[in-house]
């Protein structure tokens, strides 16, 4: 199967758009979420409440319009007018930095990983809820119990709500073609893997240029399969140790089987360089496998008909070793309505809402409650099982130390991405730029 | 009315006049209407230059981050800077930047400028398609030229490899270090020639043909006539060309970060895109800052360079050329 370069230039396009997915069978009253029986906060609801609500642009359609559907409902049954406003991901940060330093504007704010611990003394404590939810649906993810806790406490500062990952997405017929029924577990095969791959000129690709999500995440993954991490438990940076320089050594032989150029990725180019056939294998969001699925060339109907997922290698880890992009819900010290939000965070959650929310976004967001997992929708397509599974896992930007703003900055300055670029590309050595990347690191942990 | 009831009339005003209060005296007052007048172009200097400006001055000398405001803490975000490998290599990288573009762009506007002052089919179209590189936001001319450079679909290794068969894989552009800090100042001599070509122009047709036919008379060469007569004429506008475009692309943005956002490991930093990456996403707004505020001595430099090395002209003080 060939696709022309005009193909993919289209492609590639409409994958920067957000692809539209149907909805299936999602409005139905949710009754495949198993609950405990847990008596209902009652929050006495202030007099006038109404609230303002900002949180992150739809990654779908269904994330928008269902959201709002169970907000006009909240408001028919409490009378409590609600605002909610969806912001493009670039600008939440900064908004997020005004509402909480002004002490004005929304009252609930959902934001992205760190955020409820970079703003923790301005926000109210969801414990309360949060110990509800969690009796009543099963508990919650890992992910979820680590970003929305304060460090080392119990004491909720936020409600996760979802997170989004990105496992391994690869072509199953090319897969086989070198002699694996699927992606081992074991890196020396992993790497074995990518080399056949190569070989027969289906290579594996993922970027460490400068991509946010895909290369940081990348980078982590190497980092996490090899024991390696930024910083140690006390928040001490702990790059510069045998284990990162046995992951550069490993990225090393890993990117002389790479498709050329990802050094040059954004977050768009593997999703490009898959859909035109030309890597095999990479990371990514369900997003990818969508808009192959839907797409009307039958061309790239066949492309995911051939795609499968598996959760990425473990390599030395014990337990998976990505993490997700989880969202939090803050509320905020200053909302004059506390009860009201919080009785609105409450109504969001339980599964009439929320299980249609998530059945609808099809994987785009996981759930953050580990009953939600044994909705039926997991199972309408085997492909979706990986992304099920998005917060189980012990891993976040930072690991092992405490969540801040310096994990933060460092994901956002490429510390780690740089370090195993440069290296890969034989521009500097492994020691050379673990010291160099650890000193860096240093900085933001500094001012922290 | 007759005369005579007219002039009593003014009489009369010219009696009645009281002496002038101390609000029209106050107005008449020569100095102090000129400070009035001035007071609303002072008002819009101090609101949306002199207070950013300082503002970024002093975010440099605090830790602040987005969220945080941060406390003073003098010069130590410099003496960081000194000593960061990456703020250097911006440093270097901007530098080597700004001189290839701009000579780039001078020659090839210069150029381009005497092609289009001679009399061809189409001028006004022509000129006008020339302007198109400078008017399409630079985002949209950036985002093509991050096609053109895509090491899968770039339309030029596709010429090269699939169409003339010369090479036997795609071309790498952005890959490593040098190709990619190439390949941006091509996409910045490209967008920064119309700027070039159509001052430049403009001052080629203020030379009076009379010179040129002169020359012709005394038996110039073309040469002769491009060195004694085009380029003393054209120093004054020649300047000030030569001084914006050093600004612009010193403090160039867009093209950088939408093509590599400083990629690959941070080699194509320009000082603008690194101080928005340390500031904005990397959420350092008092490191970002001094970046930022480190471009001022070049600036200042760069700017007092041009204006005097090149141009050393009596226009420039006010006296008309001779």
């Amino acid at each position: 199967m060939t696709i022309t370069r005009r193909d993919s230039f289209a492609l590639g396009a409409a994958a920067l758009g957000a692809a539209s997915i149907p909805i299936v069978g999602a409005r139905a009253a949710v009754d495949d979420v198993p609950t405990a029986d847990v008596k209902t906060p009652e929050y006495k609801i202030e007099k006038g409440a109404s609230l303002h609500v900002i949180r992150p642009a739809k990654f779908v359609d269904p994330d928008q319009t269902i959201w709002n559907e169970n907000t006009k409902k909240f408001s028919e049954k409490t009378g409590i007018e609600v605002k909610v406003d969806f912001l493009s991901w670039e600008d939440l940060r900064p908004q997020l930095a005004v509402v909480a330093n002004t002490g004005a504007g929304a009252d609930i704010f959902i934001s992205f990983g760190a955020d409820p611990h970079i703003y923790s003394d301005k926000l109210v404590e969801l414990t309360d809820l949060a110990d509800y939810l969690g009796a009543k649906y099963g508990g919650w993810y890992d992910l979820a119990l680590l970003y929305g806790r304060k460090w080392n406490t119990k004491n909720w500062i936020g409600i996760p709500v979802g997170g989004g990952t990105g496992p391994v997405m690869y072509r199953k017929s090319w897969v086989n073609e070198v002699g694996y029924t699927e992606i081992p577990n074991d890196l020396d095969k992993f790497l074995d893997l990518c080399q056949k791959l190569q070989k027969n000129g289906h290579p594996f690709g993922m970027s460490l240029g400068h991509a946010i999500g895909d290369a940081n995440g990348f980078s982590e993954w190497l980092l996490w399969t090899h024991n390696a991490f930024v910083v140690d438990e006390k928040g001490k940076v702990a790059l510069d140790s045998k284990e990162t320089i046995a992951s550069l050594k490993y990225a090393t032989e890993l990117y002389k089987t790479m498709v050329p150029g990802t050094l040059t990725w954004n977050d768009v180019g593997n999703n490009q360089a898959y859909t035109a056939g030309q890597i095999g294998m990479t990371f990514n969001g369900v997003s990818l496998y969508f808009t192959l699925l839907k797409s009307p060339d039958p061309k790239l109907n066949a492309v995911a008909a051939d795609t499968f997922t598996q959760d990425t290698p473990k390599g030395f880890s014990a337990r998976k070793p990505q993490s997700a992009a989880p969202i939090n819900a803050m509320l905020f010290k200053h909302s004059k309505y506390p009860n009201a939000a919080k009785e609105y965070l409450r109504y969001m959650m339980e599964a009439d809402q929320y299980g249609v929310w998530l059945s609808s976004c099809l994987g785009y967001w996981c759930q953050s409650l580990k009953a939600y997992s044994k909705m039926k929708f997991w199972e309408s397509d085997p492909k979706l099982k990986p992304y099920s599974g998005a917060l189980d896992s012990p891993f976040y930007d930072g690991y092992k130390g405490p969540i801040s703003a310096s994990s933060a900055a460092v994901i956002a300055n490429y510390t780690v991405v740089d370090m195993f670029a440069s290296v890969v590309s034989g521009a500097t050595t492994a020691e050379a730029a673990a010291k160099q990347a650890a000193r860096a690191a240093e900085r933001y942990y500094k001012k922290a | 009315m007759d005369a005579t009831t007219a002039d009593i009339g003014l009489q009369r005003l010219a009696f009645t006049r009281k002496p002038d209060g101390w609000v029209t005296r106050l107005f008449d007052y020569k100095p102090f209407l000129v400070f009035l007048c001035m007071l609303p172009t002072i008002g819009l200097l101090v609101v949306f230059l002199t207070y950013p400006l300082g503002l970024g001055l002093w975010l440099s000398m605090t830790d602040a981050t987005i969220g945080q405001p941060g406390e003073f803490i003098g010069i130590d975000n410099f003496l960081y800077l000194m000593e960061d490998p990456i703020f250097w290599m911006s440093v270097t990288n901007t530098i080597f930047y700004t001189t290839v573009a701009t000579v780039g762009k001078f020659v090839l506007g210069l150029w381009l400028a005497m092609l289009l002052n001679h009399h061809i089919p189409f001028k006004a179209f022509l000129r006008a398609i020339v302007l198109l590189p400078w008017i399409v936001p630079t985002v949209l001319s950036s985002i093509a030229w991050w096609w053109i450079y895509s090491p899968q679909f770039s339309i030029v290794s596709y010429v090269i490899v699939d169409v003339l068969h010369l090479k036997d894989h795609y071309i790498n552009f952005l890959g490593s270090p040098w190709p990619a800090r190439w390949s941006l100042i091509v996409a910045n001599i490209w967008r920064g020639i119309p700027f070039v070509a159509i001052t430049l122009l403009a001052g080629l047709q203020t030379i009076s043909p009379s010179l040129y036919e002169a020359a012709l008379l005394d038996g110039a060469s073309g040469w002769q006539k491009f060195r004694r007569i085009t380029v003393p004429l054209l120093m004054p506008i020649l300047a000030v060309a030569l001084t914006l475009s050093v600004l612009f692309t010193f403090s160039d943005f867009q093209l950088v970060y939408a093509i590599t956002r400083g990629g690959p490991f941070n080699t194509t930093h320009l000082m603008a895109t690194l101080a928005f990456q340390r500031a904005i996403p990397g959420a350092q707004l008092g490191e970002g800052a001094a970046i930022a505020v480190s471009m001022i001595p070049f600036l200042i430099g760069a700017t007092l360079l041009c204006f005097f090395g090149v141009g050393r002209r009596k226009w420039q003080q006010g006296e008309a050329n001779d």
